[in-house]
């Protein structure tokens, strides 16, 4: 019980921490339970579902299926850093307007894995949109308005860029 | 105050009302709440389909003093889940009846601690035979419920069916089945409960209907109402799935809370979850069906059996539902439905979007196709011969007063398909190709609401009520999970009275501080709920104008002075209204004829499916739904309904297939039970017809369930467009196709 760990070290959305942890416990609890970041939701526990997301140092990842040890050194970003100062991400308001997000429960992970698509190809074919979310299980929508959320944040981000 | 089509926010995208909280990560699920002090909970399951309980071994390896451990001898009331027979047990008491049954309760505050002791415990039992099939329960060599295995039975008879066959010139006999489904909400049940002497039980739970559950730990606990307080927290996605299910956890929960002296916590993980929950209850349809010369209906007679599993739960109703949509939209003056729920030792079957609908609307409209082939006539053409229209009667000789539009709905989903140039192309191609294309078409109705009387048994309680702040808060227990009802209800209210959406909150779903509005199942909550709300919302207006001045008419500003100005003299402004039924809506339980249905929601499906003759993969490319719902009252969220309604369709029919083994589940994971992923949903092209009601809120319709009606036969009528094979059971997997397309030609043509 009263058992010390050496610390982990991590940078989860910009913030820096170590965590005298088990480094055999699952990133997600860690998230979830050290760090009280619930936005990090847990559906399979064996990586098909894809609502732990998240991105370690700029990779997708199921965090159910990544030991804390793993992440020693690494940048992590939640959907709780998604927004700026308040302002809601494109993606985040395009979910919103679109009709993106029904029950909610797999949209953390959902818009992890739409940031980490656009980041990497700001003008995705819908084919090249749903490899992109493929690993991201969807109950409600159907997927349709999860597309059509995608397609609304890359307008949104190159009015952005426009107006720059 | 009117329906007509001039609203402000009726009728407009309003985004969800608690969608930024589920954006930002911050929403808080179940298993996202922390309590002070809180234990974990787990559950020790049977391992075996059916037998008596000898002996419970507790390991003395385990230190059981540091755990919280509840058998039956821990319940302080009935022994019972409070549904509609009360034949489940809480906790299995002397014997079991499916695998997977809950028989004692452990926590701990440590979730490793928990796991030890869970493997601690040791189920001794004395076998007994079990029933796994409809047709093992049916022989009755082995009863396992009640008397006979039979849960219900209903016979529909509108008619002289038998008086019909001699001078048919068709008669076509057909058997369809179809399996259980998974609900796969992505949040798995669970609950937390406090137990305290003085004010009783808690719960904070993922679930449909507060007020189902506090009835059943009224019981459970033998405390009056009172006492038994419920919650529901943010909810990942129900289905269906979390309409009576979480009666059972919560009070598991609560009963643990009450022994430990602590919070408890019972989440289940997935595999728990899939082996242990409501699924849709698996189906056989016999259909025997006369027809005249020039293809018109003379006489339906519909077999239908339903395997209810270990337990009656909601079989009754469920089997009602499927009893009532067999028939489909077809007129017909002869009709007799014969539907059986039966009784087998799997866990037991529960309510799924659409709630029996989609099992016979699968039958009907491939017995359609599988007609059509037979007598020769394009399948189009013979639904189109039969429909049903306004002044038609129904199986239980219900009087179709509002207009319906089948006929119109068909002709847009042909001509927004381009069905017959499509057809053609596919006839033309296909020979050349080891990929075969086929079109399937499915029509099909959807009743709105409770079945029958129901609504009228409900008598549900809904209103509004003003805050000091300046807030319109509804007052419900209808509940959000992911359909939209925060938002809808919103909007209607907000419209009803002439303030803005933003000025409208929901009161927490909480059975302590709202009425009860009825369970959020059946498709009735825009309908019926908002239409009680709505009258709630003239209620409130007249009562202000006759008490506080109201002007007419007044600006939002004016309304909520109005409401501080009425405050000051009376207190909280409030409006409560019940259910009223509209006129000419009558039922009769004992010779099933009547209303049975105060609303119809109507659709017309298309599918375009290609089946790959090398792969033996059959995949929708393209889905054409047009539907008849009412007025709209949010597109958006109606939109996602009918998106995610067809993609759960799709999976029902291609993908998701529970592979029972000796009574458990054995796929109970998402690596092998199958839903469709981004890359298996085809572009779905949905349109919608607008008839308003005159009975429902703003002219709303049912909308959830419908969509989930029709893909599945929707789609194995394209399959036998594109190979010629009449495919009769759902799941078709790619194993199935290989079996009928594998064989030699000749053999292929008995089918």
């Amino acid at each position: 019980m009263s058992q010390t760990w050496p610390a982990i070290r991590m940078t989860v959305n910009g913030v820096e921490s170590a965590l005298s942890i088990p480094p055999m416990k699952r990133l997600l609890d860690v998230l979830r339970e050290d760090l009280g970041l619930t936005g990090t939701k847990e559906g399979c526990g064996e990586g098909e579902c894809g609502s732990c997301t998240v991105r370690i140092n700029g990779e997708l990842a199921n965090s159910c299926l990544v030991p804390v040890l793993q992440v020693e050194g690494a940048r992590i970003e939640t959907v709780e850093g998604l927004s700026r100062k308040g302002e809601m991400h494109p993606l985040q308001q395009a979910f919103l307007s679109c009709g993106g997000a029904q029950c909610g429960i797999c949209t953390p992970g959902m818009l992890m894995a739409a940031t980490h698509l656009l980041q990497h190809n700001p003008h995705p074919t819908m084919a090249q949109i749903r490899e992109g979310l493929s690993g991201n299980l969807c109950r409600c929508t159907g997927f349709i308005r999860i597309f059509e959320s995608v397609i609304a944040a890359t307008a949104q981000t190159d009015q952005v860029t426009d107006a720059r | 105050m009117s329906t007509a089509a001039t609203t402000r926010i009726v009728g407009a995208s309003v985004p969800r009302k608690e969608g930024v909280d589920k954006l930002l990560g911050r929403a808080r699920y179940l298993d996202d709440l922390e309590f002070e002090g809180m234990w974990h909970g787990a559950t020790v399951r049977s391992t075996i389909p059916r037998g008596n309980i000898r002996e419970l071994h507790f390991d003395p390896c385990i230190e059981w003093s540091e755990l919280a451990v509840v058998t039956t001898f821990d319940i302080p009331g009935k022994n019972h889940i409070q549904l509609i027979v009360n034949d489940q047990p809480c906790l299995a008491d002397g014997c079991v009846n499916h695998c997977d049954e809950a028989i004692v309760l452990l926590a701990h505050h440590d979730k490793r601690k928990l796991r030890e002791a869970l493997d601690a415990v040791r189920v001794e039992y004395d076998l007994l035979p079990p029933v796994f099939t409809i047709e093992e329960s049916e022989q009755r060599d082995v009863i396992v419920w009640g008397e006979d295995n039979l849960l219900k039975s209903y016979l529909l008879e509108k008619g002289d069916v038998d008086s019909v066959w001699s001078r048919a010139a068709y008669i076509v006999e057909r058997e369809y089945r179809t399996g259980a489904q998974e609900h796969l909400y992505i949040e798995n049940n669970g609950a937390i409960a406090e137990y305290n002497a003085e004010t009783g039980v808690t719960v904070w739970g993922s679930l449909q209907c507060p007020f189902y559950v506090q009835k059943s730990l009224m019981a459970v606990f033998g405390l009056p109402e009172n006492k038994v307080r419920v919650i529901q927290t943010e909810t990942g996605g129900a289905f269906g799935g979390k309409e009576d299910y979480p009666s059972m956890i919560c009070a598991h929960a609560a009963l643990l809370a009450m022994k430990s002296g602590h919070p408890v916590k019972l989440a289940y993980d997935r595999m728990e979850d899939l082996a242990a929950t409501t699924k849709r209850h698996p189906s056989r349809t016999r259909h025997r069906t006369a027809l005249d010369a020039d293809g018109k209906l003379l006489a339906m007679d519909i077999d239908l059996a339903t395997d209810g599993g270990a337990y009656a739960t909601l079989s009754p109703t469920v089997l009602s539902r499927a009893t009532l949509h067999s028939p489909g939209p077809y007129a017909c003056p002869n009709v007799r439905v014969h539907s059986r729920a039966w009784a087998t030792n799997t866990v037991p079957y529960g309510a799924f979007r659409g709630f029996g609908a989609p099992q016979t609307i699968f039958a009907i409209e491939r017995h359609i196709d599988e007609i059509a082939a037979t007598i020769g006539m394009d399948p189009v053409e013979l639904r189109r011969r039969n429909f049903l229209h306004t002044g038609d009667t129904t199986a239980t000789e219900q009087l179709m007063r509002e207009p319906l539009i089948l006929d119109q709905l068909l002709d847009r989903a042909l001509a927004e398909s381009d069905y017959h140039a499509r057809r053609f192309r596919f006839s033309q191609e296909n020979a050349a190709t080891a990929v075969k294309r086929g079109l399937g078409i499915a029509a099909f109705y959807h009743g709105s609401g409770f079945t029958g009387s129901g609504e009228r048994y409900l008598n549900s309680l809904a209103g509004i009520d003003v805050t000091p702040e300046g807030k319109v808060r509804v007052l419900v227990s209808s509940t959000e999970f992911g359909q939209g009802t925060n938002t809808i209800l919103a909007q209607i209210v907000a419209e009803a009275i002439g303030v803005d959406c933003d000025d409208v909150i929901m009161a927490p779903p909480d059975t302590s501080a709202v009425p009860n509005s009825g369970p959020t199942v059946a498709s009735r909550t825009s309908m019926v709920v908002g239409r009680i709300l709505q009258r709630a919302a003239a209620q409130l207006i007249q009562m202000l104008q006759n008490q506080a001045g109201l002007p007419q008419p007044f600006t939002r500003e004016g309304f909520f002075a109005t409401c501080a100005r009425y405050r000051a003299a009376h207190g909280k402004p409030i409006s409560l209204c019940r259910y009223e039924a509209p006129p000419d809506i009558f039922w009769d339980d004992q010779t099933y004829r009547g209303e049975a249905y105060g609303a119809y929601s109507w659709c017309v499906q298309i599918a375009q499916v290609a089946v790959d003759t090398i792969t033996y993969s059959a995949e929708v490319e393209e889905f054409w739904s047009v539907q008849e719902v009412g007025r709209v009252l949010n597109p958006v969220l109606a939109g996602g309904q009918i998106e995610g309604g067809i993609a759960q369709g799709i999976g029902y029919a291609l993908y998701e297939k529970v592979v029972w083994q000796d009574g458990h589940m054995a796929n109970n994971q998402m690596t092998n039970y199958i839903m469709p992923t981004a890359e298996d949903v085809p572009p779905i092209h949905s349109f919608i017809e607008e008839i308003p009601f005159a009975y429902g809120a703003f002219g709303a319709k049912g909308l959830g369930e419908l969509p989930h009606d029709g893909p599945a036969p929707a789609i194995l009528n394209a399959i036998r467009d594109a190979t010629g094979v009449g495919f009769t059971a759902i799941p078709l997997l790619p194993e199935d196709i290989f079996e009928k397309l594998a064989e030699p030609v000749e053999e292929r043509a008995m089918v």
